[in-house]
């Protein structure tokens, strides 16, 4: 437990990995980050095969409760991201 | 969207690159960031989210077609949460909080 990997780690496993510059390594994963977000905006669902699926759901405005204070407050109705990891991601980090 | 879609898209965007060189893009991304979690670590993506792995408690499950109690062990689970940007995008511009 610990490491966080952010974009440079990606990009730099993109430059080793793959045989393209740093700039189209980077500008490349913007771009399927965008991609992926536009998609979700507009409701519909990711499905990228071996990794995973996103998907977008409706939530109805709900009374909640400050778990620290105690204080009931009104959730909004809002749209939440949801993602379910793919049978083979599943299996490759529950033992970890 | 499915992966083969996203590659098409992003190969189409830029024609300077191999299609087959935008496909290992794609797929080292999703192997990098799966390769992370298989270790414990986390992977954040400011602005889209981030992907961690949780700890689940062992349970009693249930055989669904016996209905049949079986004992489910404790294990690691991936978990992704959307990013504030992606959250105010999803909900006309302003993130609603977590």
């Amino acid at each position: 437990m610990g490491k966080t990997l952010t974009r440079a780690d990606l990009i730099d496993a993109l430059g080793r990995e793959v045989g393209l510059s740093r700039n189209d390594c980077s500008d490349l994963l913007e771009s399927m980050l965008e991609h992926l977000a536009k998609t979700l905006e507009k409701g519909q669902l990711v499905k990228l095969a071996r990794f995973g699926n996103f998907s977008v759901r409706s939530k109805r405005p709900r009374i909640g409760r400050n778990p620290k204070t105690g204080v009931e407050a009104t959730i909004s109705a809002r749209r939440v991201v949801s993602f379910k990891a793919s049978q083979i991601m599943r299996e490759r980090v529950e033992k970890g | 969207m499915l992966r083969s879609e996203l590659v098409a898209k992003l190969a189409s965007e830029n024609p300077h690159l191999f299609h087959g060189d935008v496909e290992r893009v794609v797929d080292t991304v999703l192997e990098e960031i799966t390769r992370a979690l298989e270790k414990g670590d986390r992977v954040e993506l400011r602005g889209f989210g981030a992907f961690s792995v949780r700890a689940r408690g062992a349970r009693q499950g249930r055989n669904p077609r016996t209905g049949e109690g079986v004992a489910v062990q404790a294990k690691h689970a991936p978990f992704f949460k959307a990013g504030k940007e992606l959250r105010a995008r999803l909900n006309g511009g302003v993130d609603p909080g977590e």
